[in-house]
């Protein structure tokens, strides 16, 4: 109990045994005492274009003539195929294994057959080992792989293990596998779960529609990893945008589970984990840290729909939503489409307007720009955001100088100092970027590089910087 | 008066001790240092870029006083500042080949197809983190001149078509351009590595040759027509083993279609073979979407 910190600095003592009574399953006085829609500080609010596909239901997306299926397409080793070419698979059978522990299976996402396994396009436009299969128009396409699992007999490992047989990564766009996330390492102990439920990107609504259509696969799953972690409560943290998925989930979570919905202030980057942490709890997760080192185990809301949705029934992912939107798209919608879907026939099917200009995986404030459209969509891909040439300026903007005016300092969400950092980005002082301004901390959300009034690409430095650093680090 | 004295003897005789302490110390802790490491490092040509495998000029005057290591494997100083420094230590200098940098590819702007117009920070890491920078081939250059920027001796300068093009009076092997390339073209080779593929591209051929006109498209002629185990071809690209060097020609290039394996000539400039496809065009491929 003494684990449960205070929420909010002034009201500590108040809401210490505010918590107390929020395992009880009682009305939580934390709860009374802390501001709805309490966040951060620093961020920025960029407009947020959800209104587009924010009331649109999930609905089925056609089946491509092909899929390709990335072997890396999560954080970690790329996984191994145990599949060969001209093989016959049916749909959610493991056409790859994990390669070691940080590592998932992928499972099939048709019954077809396994035309090649090579190089393709994958990721934004790089070139990487990938599986495609080609899927029989005749099959019924049902999901005829899987067994019961009874979790209530399952101890935590097993629990872990069956995680990672479903193939399920962060579906928030991190792609990291979610067991895991779920192993606490030795010494540590986890309170609290936070079921992510923020979606701060502008355009995407993929969170938001699968709050409001999988409530009851969300609950389960957040009760499978409550029991595989050992955590005393679970905190839905949705961004007070959203106030329908916030009515729908108070309503649908009985009374007696130690599960709370909480409002908490719209502002990107709302939804990064410790953004989220601090918001709702107050707690700091220490530099080069993890949740779990401030107690506390943090997942998407999508993702925990797929873990109490596929771990039943011992299936793996094969289809996840994805908000296809943006003002160059004729049909946006949020859409289950199956893993593999090349991103033409995708955008074949939604239709495009004229002069698009910019394709984008993810959100506009941190999704990369694609170069191809062979690529896949693959389990880290939220959305696909279509620019066109009157919100992409095709003209080349000069960067002036840093005026010093501190607006990124102001943005920061971890309060480095951006300007600073930029400064001897541009000069290739990268060591002391890393070693001197904690360049390390920074998670790459862009604000700094969205107020910037001198249109200084920060973040492409800081990306820059990170990569030659650890590259150097781990070559020593 | 007395307290003036009382002063000046408590701070003489203070001075005293502390003198006498240094002093102890000094020649209990002395470490000896060989007078010859100055005169060496003095020699050397103080730019500590770590070409000859050592932390700096000042730890590669220790090896070679020594006796670690051989003058020659300084790759900055001129044969004549090798041979004064073999002649202070009474060392052999050492044979040492010249070692430049070589760069794995020749798809510039005017045979290489882009796919993407890229606009961020204009530099190669930047755009390799984007979507590889709009460049329909991933292994190729991306010709924002990381490496020109990078290297201290002003060696590499890029040419008409956004390739670097390595000076190799002025390269001094010193690596600077093999760590900075976000796509590992450049290599260290000696001089004497004549026969060389400047392609990365490990697609199938048909594939490569749509990315690129001078792509290495596997066909395997260079491989035929060389000795034995001079040239393979793997994953779809020719491979040349430097162990044979010595028994590589000219020849084993006559045949390429596309001119992606080449020879060089004594500076370091590309010869493709005879029956290389002729690339007259000079302006940049437009960009193509697909």
């Amino acid at each position: 109990m003494a684990k449960v910190k205070a929420n909010m600095g002034k009201a500590s003592g108040a809401a210490r045994t505010g918590d107390a009574s929020a395992l009880n399953g009682s009305a939580p006085l934390s709860h009374w005492l802390r501001r709805e829609g309490s966040t951060f500080r620093g961020g920025v609010h960029p407009p947020e274009h959800k209104e587009l596909t924010a009331d649109k239901p999930i609905r089925r997306f056609p089946f491509a003539n092909e899929f390709i299926l990335p072997l890396a397409q999560h954080a970690g080793a790329p996984s191994e195929p145990v599949v060969r070419e001209g093989q016959d698979v049916v749909r959610g059978e493991p056409l790859a294994r994990p390669a070691g522990f940080v590592s998932v299976p992928i499972h099939s996402p048709a019954t077809g057959r396994v035309s090649r396994i090579g190089l393709e396009r994958v990721g934004t436009g790089a070139m990487g080992q990938a599986i495609v299969l080609r899927p029989y128009h005749g099959a019924s396409q049902d999901v005829l792989y899987g067994a019961p699992l009874d979790i209530e007999a399952l101890s935590p490992d097993a629990l872990i293990q069956a995680v990672q047989n479903t193939g399920v990564v962060g579906l928030g766009g991190a792609a990291f596998p979610t067991h895991v996330k779920m192993k606490i390492p030795e010494g540590k102990a986890v309170d609290t779960i936070i079921l992510n439920g923020c979606e701060c990107e502008p355009y995407l609504t993929t969170d938001h529609r699968v709050m409001l259509e999988q409530i009851d696969s969300m609950l389960d799953g957040a009760r499978i990893i409550q029991r595989a972690m050992g955590a005393e409560r679970i905190i839905i943290g949705i961004e007070s945008n959203k106030p329908d998925a916030i009515k729908a989930l108070r309503e649908a979570i009985p009374s007696d589970r130690p599960v709370t919905v909480e409002a908490v202030g719209t502002k990107y980057p709302q939804g990064a984990e410790k953004m989220l942490i601090a918001a709702l709890l107050g707690r700091e997760v220490p530099s080069g840290g993890l949740p779990v080192d401030c107690g506390v185990g943090v997942f998407n809301v999508a993702t925990v729909a797929q873990i109490g949705e596929l771990l039943p029934r011992q299936q793996g992912l094969i289809e996840r939503v994805v908000t296809v939107t943006g003002p160059g798209v004729k049909r946006p919608g949020n859409y289950l489409m199956a893993l593999g879907t090349p991103l033409r026939f995708v955008l074949e099917k939604v239709g495009l307007h004229e002069k698009v200009a910019e394709i984008i995986f993810g959100g506009p404030m941190m999704g990369p720009a694609v170069s191809s459209l062979d690529v896949p969509v693959t389990k880290g891909i939220t959305g696909i955001v279509v620019l066109t040439e009157n919100e992409v300026s095709t003209r080349d903007h000069p960067i002036y100088p840093c005026i010093r005016c501190s607006r990124c300092v102001e943005a920061c969400p971890v309060h480095l100092n951006p300007s600073e950092l930029g400064l001897l980005g541009r000069k290739g002082r990268y060591e002391e970027m890393v070693d001197d301004f904690h360049l390390m901390d920074c998670f790459e959300c862009g604000s700094c590089t969205y107020v910037c009034p001198s249109n200084i690409p920060l973040v492409q430095y800081f990306r820059v910087a990170k990569g030659l650093v650890r590259e150097r680090r781990s070559a020593k | 008066m007395h307290e003036l004295l009382i002063a000046a003897g408590v701070m003489g005789g203070l001075g005293i001790i502390l003198a006498s302490v240094l002093a102890i110390a000094n020649r209990v802790f002395y470490v000896y240092e060989d007078p010859r490491l100055d005169e060496v490092e003095e020699m050397l040509p103080a730019t500590n870029c770590g070409a000859c495998g050592h932390a700096g000029c000042r730890a590669f005057a220790e090896a070679l006083v020594k006796g670690d290591d051989s003058p020659s494997k300084c790759t900055v100083s001129p044969p004549e500042m090798i041979e004064a420094i073999a002649d202070y230590l009474g060392v052999d200098a050492g044979q040492q080949e010249k070692r430049v940098a070589r760069l794995a590819c020749a798809g510039g702007s005017h045979v290489a197809r882009m796919r993407a117009r890229y606009k961020g920070l204009q530099t190669c890491r930047a755009a390799h983190s984007v979507a590889g920078g709009g460049k329909g081939c991933a292994w190729g250059c991306l010709g924002l001149a990381d490496c020109e920027v990078v290297c201290e001796f002003d060696a590499i300068h890029m040419d008409e078509h956004g390739l670097p093009v390595v000076d190799e009076d002025k390269c001094t092997a010193c690596g600077d351009c093999v760590e900075i390339c976000p796509r590992d073209l450049f290599s260290i080779h000696p001089k004497s590595h004549r026969l060389w593929v400047a392609c990365m591209n490990l697609q199938r051929g048909e594939e490569a040759e749509a990315e690129c006109e001078v792509a290495c498209n596997a066909c395997g002629r260079c491989a035929l027509d060389a000795p034995p185990g001079v040239v393979t071809i793997e994953d779809n690209l020719a491979v040349v083993h430097y162990e044979y060097n010595r028994l590589t020609t000219p020849e084993c290039i006559q045949r390429c279609p596309t001119g992606a394996i080449v020879w060089l000539d004594d500076k370091g400039r590309f010869i493709k073979g005879r029956e290389a496809r002729k690339i007259l065009r000079k302006e940049p491929l437009p960009i193509v979407p697909d």
